[in-house]
């Protein structure tokens, strides 16, 4: 401040060199933010690459092994570090919940833009938008105590598994798949609308045939997103699914995902070692898919521009 | 000139944060110095003691007592958590003061790195089959549980409970909980069976014991209650005496290792540790075993001699 001060004492033109001087602050500040931000994500790229990595170039696991092997036993006699079980629980979760939590989001979006817009959104929009505001920890919890007894009662066994897994999942990414699904179809232009209801088409046929086809990317856009949510979610899955390191052989049989033997392991296991390393493989992996699923948000969104 | 004034804070946080987020890379160079301050009685300096979750809760504790004892005002007592593997690793590499680990240093690091390191034992833990209160059985031998953890058995009426499912409730193969009970209850290790549950922490272990049928699994005796019944081992109830006498073996000590020996700070915070203080009250509150009754020791081969 004392600074900006005897500047201004000495520079007889304030009103043109003031502007100039915090435009230059300005410029400079948003510069070293954005630099700061491309390093952080860098740095992390890196960091995680490389630990990853090493598994493969200096621990001398095969990354066939890693990737196609279902036997996980890193502190056995003769360590085993297949990944497969973890990579088909992370897909088998993410892709169920998808399918449970769309049709389930497109309802809500259409209820809430097409049907009874006033008022339904008044009440389903805070209502969604308190669900993402809930810690994952406590649906973890939820779903233990409610989920897994309910699901023990109904089909026996023990109750957890990729079934409890995935509903709890579900609900977690209902929030993002209807924000963004809404958020399509309110932009859509209103002459649409208005020209299909002038050809004499009812509401159902508006929403079929006009609507829902011309936002589709979008939609698809919210279940991608959704769908990463779901792939990068680790605690409250980690309570529900039983954590067993094999492939499960039904929807009601502990199984594991990428992240809940990572959350589980990665404390204990002394950073360096094999089975660390191993740990940050499947990190490594995670990140892969994320980018992936980002990458696949891009392409929606170019075929939605067309 | 005001809204000259109202970025600068933003520019300064920013910028301050920078350096914040930049010094807390650089781990603890600084902690610890222990520097004796002229009038000879009074220590300065921080510690930084980071590992187990298991032995955190009395570290803290002890921590903060230890920062109010007279003399010490100028220490302060950092406790984290993280995990064993952390805790050692964090030690090993200078990085933490102390290390927190739930077993020996030998068990996780390479025998090169846990040779630098100094073991501090503070507390004992010991630990108890537990099973889900419907299952009938109150009394398991060694040759039985492991018959039961690596998959031979598979239903409890094979060991004279009900008709019942076992379902294993395991810790993940890292944990320091699943090293102890496979190393002496069971005397060997125990594979992840196709099925099995696996839980990482004590309360949500015992919740699913509670209730699910047939459940079988293993906690730290601060843990055990009437929700779950816990399984004598070869006929030896897991209790304090027989712990300390040396009949019950299923037991693991807390460990809080430093890297050589530790400075004039860090050894004034391990000798409180060991202190009546804590050993008297909080150990015993938080359900460990001071390590002073103990009538035997155990090295980190698993070998007992009488004390």
């Amino acid at each position: 401040m004392s600074v900006a001060n005897t500047d201004h004492a000495h520079k007889p033109r304030p009103k043109r060199e003031k502007h100039y001087y915090e435009d230059w602050i300005g410029k400079i500040y948003t510069s070293i933010c954005v630099v700061f931000l491309i390093v952080v994500i860098i740095s992390i790229v890196f960091f995680v690459a490389s630990k990853g990595l090493t598994t493969f170039v200096k621990d001398g696991v095969s990354p066939l092994e890693f990737f196609t092997s279902g036997n996980w036993n890193p502190t056995g006699d003769e360590p085993a570090y297949g990944a497969l079980p973890f990579i088909v629980g992370s897909f088998t979760v993410t892709i169920l919940a998808a399918l449970i939590a769309s049709p389930l989001a497109l309802c809500a979006a259409l209820f809430m833009t097409e049907i009874v817009p006033g008022k339904g959104k008044r009440i389903l929009q805070p209502a969604i938008e308190l669900l993402s505001g809930i810690p994952s920890v406590v649906y973890g919890f939820v779903g233990l105590t409610v989920i897994v007894p309910l699901i023990r009662s109904i089909f026996g066994g023990t109750g957890v598994g990729i079934l409890a897994g995935c509903l709890v999942l579900s609900v977690m990414i209902l929030p993002t798949i209807t924000s963004i699904m809404a958020d399509a179809i309110t932009s859509l232009p209103g002459g649409l609308r208005e020209s299909s209801y002038a050809l004499g088409a009812t509401r159902w046929q508006t929403i079929t045939g006009v609507v829902i086809p011309t936002v589709l990317p979008a939609l698809l856009t919210g279940v991608v997103l959704g769908m990463a949510r779901a792939f990068g979610e680790a605690l409250a899955v980690q309570m529900v699914i039983g954590n067993a390191p094999h492939v499960p052989h039904s929807l009601l049989e502990s199984a594991s995902t990428l992240t809940s033997v990572i959350t589980l392991s990665m404390g204990n296991t002394a950073s360096g070692s094999v089975h660390n390393n191993a740990l940050w493989s499947m990190a490594l992996v995670l990140l892969l898919m994320t980018f992936i699923f980002v990458l696949l948000v891009r392409l929606l969104e170019r075929r939605n521009r067309v | 000139m005001f809204k000259k004034a109202k970025k600068f804070p933003l520019l300064v946080t920013t910028l301050a944060m920078t350096v914040v987020l930049a010094a807390c890379g650089s781990g603890s160079d600084s902690t610890g110095s222990g520097n004796t301050d002229n009038t000879g009685t009074k220590l300065s300096g921080s510690i930084l003691a980071v590992g187990s979750s298991a032995l955190q809760p009395l570290v803290d504790q002890a921590g903060q007592d230890f920062m109010e004892v007279e003399g010490n005002e100028d220490i302060t007592v950092q406790v984290q958590g993280g995990g064993s593997g952390t805790g050692l690793t964090q030690v090993a590499d200078k990085q933490a003061d102390i290390g927190n680990s739930d077993v020996f240093a030998e068990e996780k690091l390479d025998a090169d790195q846990a040779k630098t390191l100094v073991d501090h034992q503070v507390a004992v833990v010991g630990m108890s089959a537990v099973a889900n209160k419907e299952v009938g059985v109150t009394d398991l031998t060694q040759e039985q549980l492991v018959d039961i953890f690596t998959g031979k058995i598979t239903n409890w009426k094979e060991v004279g409970g009900a008709d019942q499912k076992i379902v294993i409730v395991n810790r993940p193969a890292s944990s320091g909980t699943r090293a102890t009970f496979e190393k002496y209850a069971l005397g060997q290790s125990a594979p992840d069976l196709q099925g099995a549950i696996q839980e990482d922490s004590s309360g949500t272990v015992k919740k699913i014991i509670t209730e699910t049928p047939g459940a079988i699994g293993y906690l730290a005796l601060s843990y055990l209650d009437d929700s779950i019944t816990a399984i004598k081992y070869n006929g030896i109830e897991a209790t304090v005496e027989n712990i300390e006498s040396g009949t019950y073996p299923v037991w693991a000590y807390e460990h809080m290792y430093t890297s050589g020996d530790p400075n004039e700070v860090v050894k004034a915070f391990l000798d409180y540790m060991l202190s009546d203080e804590i050993q008297d009250t909080y150990v015993v509150d938080l359900g460990y075993i001071p390590v002073k009754g103990m009538q035997v020791v155990r090295d980190a081969e698993g070998n007992i001699t009488e004390k």
